[in-house]
């Protein structure tokens, strides 16, 4: 698969007839098709696959250890054994376990039924347990959901519960965090080197701290809940690396829309995706988590950036639990390599109705908007509000189309509330939410990213267009099934808001 | 790729006079029924879609041993029924939609109800209800798709929802990572591999047969073609089993609950 697409890339860098390669330019506007101008033909490699080493005999090698990438490391030590190789299914212990009241009441039923009523969980302190999805809505059964956790978790005795009980003044709840993946990071459950298992696809989000984390499904969790352990298979790595100075006008999910669009929603189907380069260490923590949130999207397994000083400033206040970080060896295999140099991306947006339908944010300049979303695991930390302050801030002018903002956690809230958005004379995100017209903050949860009950706040009802900064565009996801849903980044879904159509962030921010 | 499949596996002598689309020897929608059951017992009588169905909900209920455990080496798994079509990319959210998700799969009644709207995210381009309004079983026990089938969230009331409607195997080109891992392990529905692209070789409605073995193959009886499929492998026995769980106890890898 991997081999397949580098063998189509190459072919696209060949100059054979004007009419393939100006297709090329116009469908897919990637660095390297700019770095092909007719002044300068560049060199440079857009993708290439590792090179091949060749099969040493065993004679040869004796004990000499093979190189391993941060994914076959982690899952070494996490399986107590010294060397692995991609496709081999070893039994790892896990560090944490994440449920959440979607998945969490049935991973609990099966654990109940397998394990027995009176059975306990492996390790009250490594599970994890967060309220998030249909939280503000007056559905039984989703209430009904919540009340299952806590019972499980009072029964359990379970360390990390954060929960809810006041429904209408989330404020008046303050165990209660939001969005799980944002929650993990903040409360100092996302640690270098450890191996972290959700019921939740967007689990691998925690990928950006140097560990392995990856979704599971609820049979999956039982029997992490009963044993503390998974069988897992080992991923081949796909190594991203991403170099030079990230333009003003980009985003982390610039980044990872760009490259889902390149290897397709399937192009990472079972691997690990690494994310290397100075582009990838200029990047705060919140933009690295977004890096990661969307391997998922592109079928991978889990998504990983190596810890470095920016991890280790902000893991300072949030965990007192010692860590080892772990780096791919200089030698290790990676089933191919990609490159990128960030300086010459464009912003990008993911059309309807799959997440790799990219298209160049100006070439939408057209597609009339009915709404812009802006909230989720994705794209609703505080950096994303702060980045949609700065494109209001820098036109001074009103939204021209309903804008719900759903801040991820409740620390997200607080933030948007409260930290002043730099050059805007001390204005925090919310007052400048308010003078663009903005819907007020909602309270903080997974909200409408995927639809939800039909009293979900900013639900796609109607058969509308959503310019959003989520996850997922899949029809239906946000509510309606013939609702329209661009995925973007902050900056392009506020300065979408300002137009009414689908816009540049560069309209405003140059 | 289909065509040249189809082309290696001609019509076996049992099948190839179901060119023909009304084919008498094709049991009629009122029984139609897939089967676990050893080759060498033929004669043995071909145990319902109702009855499966209650020992999966069995589990959910009883410590009662997997009702498959009698499979060995030489145990054939054969499924017959109509198939339903869809294409590329069909994701968890067409599968189940997340308004749907307060149904916790573990709970037997909430199970039967997930199956009521298995692939009721389609959109209004399908023209045929998978599950009719009202009903809470499909018609049709085999689902065939394109690549990347199950592909989005990790959410396992994804198969859970297609096995609780008496869908009995999908077929697809590939699988999204957790779908097919979520299959195996609740042992709801068989994710099968397929060599060609047989979404584009079937329609919805067509009565098909699949039989898994040394070489595993769909019979398509509506148009008189064969198709090889992909080997399932060691996950097959777990499927068969009915889970991750009821294989390991099977196994003897996690001690029996009643001990």
């Amino acid at each position: 698969m991997a081999s397949s697409a580098i063998a189509s890339r190459s072919s696209f860098l060949k100059k054979d007839g004007t009419g393939g390669f100006s297709a090329f330019r116009r469908q897919s506007p990637f660095p390297c098709s700019a770095q092909v101008s007719r002044k300068k033909v560049s060199k440079k490699i857009a993708s290439v696959m590792a090179p091949q080493q060749s099969e040493r005999k065993p004679s040869t090698t004796g004990a000499v250890k093979t190189g391993m990438t941060m994914t076959e490391k982690i899952l070494a030590r996490a399986s107590e054994k010294t060397q692995l190789v991609p496709g081999e299914n070893v039994w790892v212990n896990v560090d944490i376990l994440m449920t959440h009241d979607v998945c969490g009441p049935g991973s609990i039923g099966i654990f109940k039924r397998e394990f027995g009523e009176n059975a306990k969980v492996w390790d009250r302190e490594k599970v994890v347990i967060i309220p998030d999805h249909y939280i503000f809505t007056t559905d039984e059964r989703a209430n009904r959901n919540v009340d299952i956790l806590r019972d499980f978790c009072t029964e359990q005795n379970i360390k990390y519960f954060y929960d809810i009980k006041d429904l209408g003044n989330f404020k008046a709840n303050p165990d209660y965090k939001g969005v799980c993946h944002v929650a993990l990071a903040q409360e100092g459950h996302c640690r270098p080197g450890e191996v972290l298992l959700g019921t939740d696809s967007h689990t691998c989000t925690a990928g950006a701290f140097g560990q392995f984390a990856t979704g599971i499904g609820n049979t999956d969790a039982g029997f992490v809940l009963g044993t503390g352990k998974l069988l897992l298979k080992v991923p081949p790595t796909l190594r991203f690396v991403m170099d030079g100075e990230m333009p003003d006008y980009l985003l982390a999910k610039d980044l990872i829309l760009q490259i889902i669009g390149e290897i397709s929603v399937a192009g990472a189907t079972y691997k690990a995706m690494e994310f290397v380069g100075s582009t990838v260490e200029s990047l705060t923590m919140e933009e690295r988590m977004t890096l990661c949130n969307m391997v998922v999207e592109a079928g991978g397994k889990n998504g990983i950036i190596p810890a470095d000083s920016t991890t280790y400033k902000y893991l300072e206040d949030k965990t007192s639990l010692p860590y080892e970080p772990v780096l791919s060896d200089g030698d290790a295999r990676f089933l191919s390599e990609y490159r990128f140099d960030i300086s010459k991306l464009e912003p990008v947006v993911a059309k309807p109705h799959s997440p790799d339908n990219r298209a160049l944010a100006r070439e939408c300049k057209d597609v009339k908007i009915d709404r812009v979303y802006i909230g989720s695991c994705t794209g609703g930390k505080t950096e994303d509000f702060m980045a949609a302050a700065k494109v209001f801030l820098a036109s001074g002018k009103k939204v021209k189309v309903p804008t719900f903002l759903v801040p991820a956690t409740q620390k997200v809230w607080m933030d948007v509330y409260s930290l002043p958005v730099p050059g805007s004379g001390g204005k925090t995100c919310s007052q400048i939410f308010e003078e663009a017209g903005c819907d007020t903050p909602a309270s903080p949860s997974c909200g409408a990213c995927l639809g939800g009950p039909r009293d979900t706040y900013a639900r796609m009802n109607e058969p509308q267009v959503c310019v959003s900064t989520t996850n997922r565009n899949f029809p239906g996801r946000m509510g309606h099934k013939e609702g329209q849903i661009y995925l973007a980044s902050p900056y392009t879904a506020a300065a979408s808001a300002l137009t009414g159509f689908v816009t540049d962030p560069r309209e405003f921010l140059q | 790729m289909a065509a040249a499949a189809a082309a290696a596996f001609p019509a076996s002598s049992t099948f190839n006079h179901s060119s023909t689309t009304q084919n008498p020897s094709v049991p009629s929608l009122s029984s139609l029924s897939f089967s676990r059951k050893p080759v060498s017992s033929v004669s043995c009588p071909i145990r319902s879609l109702e009855s499966l169905k209650l020992n999966r909900c069995a589990r959910f209920l009883s410590a009662a041993a997997p009702s498959a455990a009698s499979s060995t080496a030489s145990a054939a798994t054969t499924f017959h029924g109509l198939c339903y079509v869809v294409g590329d990319n069909i994701d968890t959210d067409q599968i189940i939609p997340a308004e749907y998700l307060t149904l916790v799969p573990s709970n037997p009644d909430e199970y039967e109800k997930l199956g009521s709207y298995a692939l009721i995210g389609l959109p209004a381009s399908y023209q045929s209800r998978f599950v009719e309004p009202g009903a809470t079983k499909t018609k049709y026990s085999i689902v065939i798709g394109g690549d990347n089938f199950g592909c989005g969230s990790s959410r396992e009331h994804a198969p859970v929802a297609l096995g609780a409607s008496g869908v009995a195997a999908v077929v697809a080109e590939s699988y999204a990572r957790i779908f097919f891992r979520n299959s195996v392990a609740t042992g709801e529905v068989y994710p099968l591999e397929s060599e060609g692209r047989l979404c584009e070789e079937c329609s919805t409605g067509d009565v098909v047969t699949i039989e898994l073995g040394e070489d595993s193959k769909l019979i398509n009886h509506t148009t008189g073609k064969e198709y090889k499929l992909k080997p399932i492998g060691d996950a097959g026995p777990v499927i068969e089993a009915g889970g991750i769980f009821a294989y390991a106890r099977k196994a003897g890898m996690i001690p029996s609950r009643d001990a």
